[in-house]
């Protein structure tokens, strides 16, 4: 290495040759985190991925009583066609009693004239725990959970009519994905 | 991992709780400290970028990974959604695709300033033998990695090239076979190319690790092939080196950044963006320009066993060169005659790239109308001195040419002003 | 030393310039007869060539009138017409699904789909996520409905010849006038006959409205055979390399960073080796 003397000028030329070190050392650092932002964010949704998005779902088709599933963003999508029972029962609960407290209601979205059509109940068909597809084919009436909604078999979960968590381990309701009604009949998810 | 004394001592309580049971911090520091000749020059600043090659290669790579699809239905569709849908994938996609070209521009370079300053003979044969495995492994990357886009090229280049060891007597057809598994190149084929093509760079990265070691073991050479003789010779890696690689990785950068931003299809070929169609051959197969120089020794033969054999023999007698030189002087600076030959191999080196390129029945220089040499011919007289260079002219050169006076010591030539 | 960094920078531009050179004269096998390719000058040449929207927008006319009774492109989809970038490309609509110009020429294909209920294939106005159709059902049908040859996709077709741009100009407008297979840039007859002839799409005029909220007509060029060509060249460019215009200004911040690196490197390289002899 050099010879350090203690004259004034080799000072100054020590604070100029740290401040090239620091500014070829600080470029190097941006330089990095900017090359850093690509390799990471590749990992993110593709834009046909985020293209790919929306269903039409046409509700007519589905007889009371009955319940469809539909793929959507690769998750399914629960549209039930709900008896004038189940919805009364839906509508009779005490929210104030619930793990995750909604109202029925609250868990619809409006038809073209503002209304809200109860009969038709549409949900993500992702149980809140950890991500089973809970069971609740009409018909089956032990496959729907103590409160005759939707039963998750991995780990228990009991949802009632209106897709709220009852009782078991899952923390919230089964979710509302965003939707539209186009028509009358006609729905739009995603 | 260097054999020079340590001089590494930790500081702190968990440090030297570390240097006992796993001195891996020493390794890191003693690594830093390695005492360096004081004269490398440019050249050896290759060694850092083909280390920083390396690394963007299986980076970009594994990204890559994530995205492709190794099945030949889709595997052609799934770059074109790399390079169109996925986030950032235009830009990853060219870096890996011409960080292949430079790895290999670098490397040449790399392998060049070896001959030259005789970086292979003793006690460095095994820097040079790891070496050339390295290289052969990389071709062996690039090849696999070539097939994967599933383009024209890709097809036929792996078509070809799985051909030669159906060139093997008895057992060439059932070998190759093997090799793609089915009757010709296909979907079993696609599928262990791109395993092999994921696994060969992390062999490569153990191989680089050997390497480097088997170089700290003996110490580096250097420009006039002296040893290092007192501590007055040497300079310590970090700050000398790491800083005169990193400028030199800056320039190395900016070409780079320049392929892959303004010409990312420059160095292939337009026929790879057609996808794979095995009922149909382009019309002018070539492999990618860092195998043309191999592909000219090929067709220089007429005979299909032969051509391959040669083209072995190509790579193999790098593998014997430590053995094959018989001058004690590492350094062509003090060989006046041999430097000339080195200079005359580097441009053979270059004619067999060209004659790789072009169509061996083309007239390469041509003598007034429709007369010339072919490509053939050239390749033909540039590979017998590829050949005679490596097994006459380096062992009797070393046997009868007198070298000139060397300097004693490093300091003494950089103070002397030899250079 | 100096003289070794010379020796080093010349070397390393030679040995670029002999691989260079040696690609050129790969890439220049081929081509054929007295016919003389004919250079163009386009929009996005150059390190800061764009793409020319209105010759885009035109050229996805004569793309969809002309070209796509028989040939494909396959790996665009609609959304990528108002990509950044694109043809179509609005302000307003950063999420191209959205922008109106896409979502009309998208519904302007129909694509196949298996209904749900019946399972049968049925018909539907394509959506901005939709790709391109399929002209043929599969390749058989193509082949049968040409002569024997499959119509090739046009996606990358900039990128797939030899010449890129410059080449799907000179095959668009050099048939033979008494022949209509011969075409004289690729030196053979081709099943393709001569897709143009002046005036067969009609290019309309484009409004827009200004800051100040005047409203200009910029006037259609004429549609002759060799404006279609250009045209249609431009838009199959920005097709095969849709992300261009991204690709080039983003070089241009990395040379400029890279170049300032090297430049602060040379300068710590300098002062770290200021009192050793090399």
């Amino acid at each position: 290495m050099s010879d350090h003397t203690d004259n004034s000028h080799e000072h100054i030329d020590e604070d100029k040759r740290d401040f090239i070190y620091i500014a070829t050392g600080a470029a190097a650092a941006v330089g990095a985190g900017a090359l850093a932002w690509p390799l990471v964010m590749q990992m993110g949704k593709a834009a046909d991925t985020l293209a790919a998005g929306s269903i039409e779902i046409d509700l007519s088709k589905i007889s009371e009583g009955q319940q469809l599933k539909m793929l959507w963003r690769g998750k399914p999508v629960f549209v039930r066609h709900r008896t004038p029972a189940e919805i009364s029962e839906a509508e009779s609960v005490d929210i104030a009693q619930l793990k995750d407290p909604q109202t029925d209601d609250e868990r619809l979205m409006p038809t073209p004239d503002g209304k809200l059509d109860p009969k038709y109940l549409v949900m993500v068909g992702v149980c809140t725990h950890f991500g089973c597809v809970p069971v609740g084919e009409q018909g089956k009436v032990d496959a729907q959970g103590e409160y005759g909604g939707w039963y998750c078999p991995c780990h228990g979960s009991h949802y009632d009519t209106s897709g709220r968590i009852r009782k078991g381990p899952a923390p919230t309701n089964l979710e509302i994905p965003a939707y539209t009604y186009i028509s009358d009949t006609v729905i739009k998810v995603g | 991992m260097s054999g020079h004394p340590s001089t590494y001592e930790p500081k702190y309580a968990p440090t030297k709780w570390l240097d006992k049971r796993l001195p891996i911090i020493r390794m890191g520091a003693d690594f830093m400290t390695y005492p360096s000749p004081r004269n490398l020059n440019y050249w050896w600043t290759f060694g850092g970028i083909l280390t920083l090659c390396l690394m963007t290669q299986i980076i970009t790579g594994i990204i890559l990974a994530m995205h492709y699809v190794p099945h030949v239905d889709l595997a052609f569709e799934s770059v074109q959604r790399i390079k169109r849908d996925v986030p950032f994938g235009w830009l990853i996609q060219p870096m890996h695709a011409v960080g292949a070209s430079m790895f290999f521009f670098a490397v040449y370079i790399h392998m060049f300033r070896g001959l030259y300053y005789g970086s292979y003979k003793a006690p460095r044969e095994m820097v040079w033998l790891f070496g050339c495995v390295i290289y052969l492994i990389m071709m062996a990357t690039g090849f696999l990695g070539y097939t994967l886009p599933w383009g024209q090229m890709s097809f036929w280049g792996a078509t070809v090239i799985t051909g030669f060891f159906g060139a093997v007597p008895v057992v060439g057809e059932s070998l190759q076979q093997w090799l793609l598994g089915g009757f010709a190149v296909d979907n079993p084929t696609l599928n262990r190319f791109f395993a092999l093509h994921y696994l060969l760079p992390f062999v490569i990265a153990a191989l680089v690790g050997l390497h480097v070691w088997a170089m700290h073991h003996a110490g580096q050479n250097n420009p006039i092939g002296i040893e290092p003789k007192s501590k007055k010779d040497t300079l310590a890696f970090h700050p000398f080196y790491t800083v005169k690689d990193a400028f030199a990785v800056g320039v190395f950068l900016l070409v780079f950044a320049f392929f892959v931003f303004y010409q990312p299809d420059a160095l292939g070929h337009a026929d790879n963006y057609i996808e794979a169609d095995p009922m149909k051959t382009p019309e002018h197969i070539v492999p990618e320009w860092y195998f043309l120089p191999f592909y000219a020794i090929l067709r220089a033969v007429p005979d299909k066993l032969m051509g391959i054999l040669l083209m072995v023999a190509a790579i193999a007698v790098l593998f014997i060169l430590p053995w094959l030189d018989t001058s004690k002087v590492r350094s062509m600076r003090f060989r006046p005659v041999t430097r000339r030959w080195f200079i005359l191999f580097v441009i053979a080196c270059f004619i067999l790239g060209w004659c790789g390129a072009g169509n061996p029945d083309d007239i390469a220089i041509p003598f007034g109308e429709d007369k010339g040499i072919t490509f053939l011919l050239l390749a033909r007289v540039a590979t017998a001195f590829y050949f005679a260079f490596f097994l006459l002219i380096l062992p009797i050169m070393g046997m009868i040419e007198k070298p000139k006076e060397r300097p004693e010591s490093i300091t003494k030539a950089v103070l002397g002003g030899a250079e | 030393m100096r003289n070794v960094f010379k020796t080093a920078i010349i070397g390393t531009l030679a040995l670029a310039g002999v691989g260079v050179g040696g690609l050129m004269a790969a890439n220049a096998a081929g081509g054929s007869s007295d016919y003389k390719m004919k250079h163009m000058h386009w929009h996005f040449d150059g390190w800061r060539g764009t793409y020319d929207r209105a010759a885009m927008q035109r050229g996805y006319q004569v793309y969809r009138e002309v070209c796509a009774s028989c040939h494909q492109l396959k790996y665009v989809a609609f959304r990528h017409l108002g990509d950044k970038g694109g043809p179509y490309y609005d302000d307003h609509y950063p999420n191209p699904n959205d922008n109106p110009y896409v979502k009309a020429f998208a519904a302007d294909w129909t694509v196949e789909e298996v209904d749900l209920d019946t399972g049968d294939i049925i018909e539907r106005p394509a959506i901005p996520a939709d790709m391109f159709p399929p002209i043929y059902p599969n390749a058989a049908a193509a082949a049968a409905s040409n002569g024997g040859a499959v119509p090739p996709d046009l996606s990358v077709m900039v990128k797939a010849r030899t010449g890129g741009a410059d080449y799907v100009y000179n095959v668009l407008t050099s048939y033979d006038k008494d022949d209509n297979y011969m075409n004289k840039a690729m030196g053979i007859k081709i099943a393709m006959a001569n897709p143009l002839s002046d005036g067969l799409v009609e290019y309309a005029d484009t409004e827009y409205t200004d800051k100040d909220g005047k409203v200009h007509i910029i006037k259609a060029p004429e549609a002759t055979v060799d404006q279609m060509a250009k045209d249609v060249t431009e838009f199959l460019a920005w097709a095969a390399d849709p992300k261009m215009e991204q690709r080039k200004s983003l070089g241009l911040a990395t040379m400029l960073y890279l170049l300032i690196l090297t430049i602060l490197l040379w300068f710590s390289y300098k002062a770290v080796w200021r009192n050793v002899e090399h």
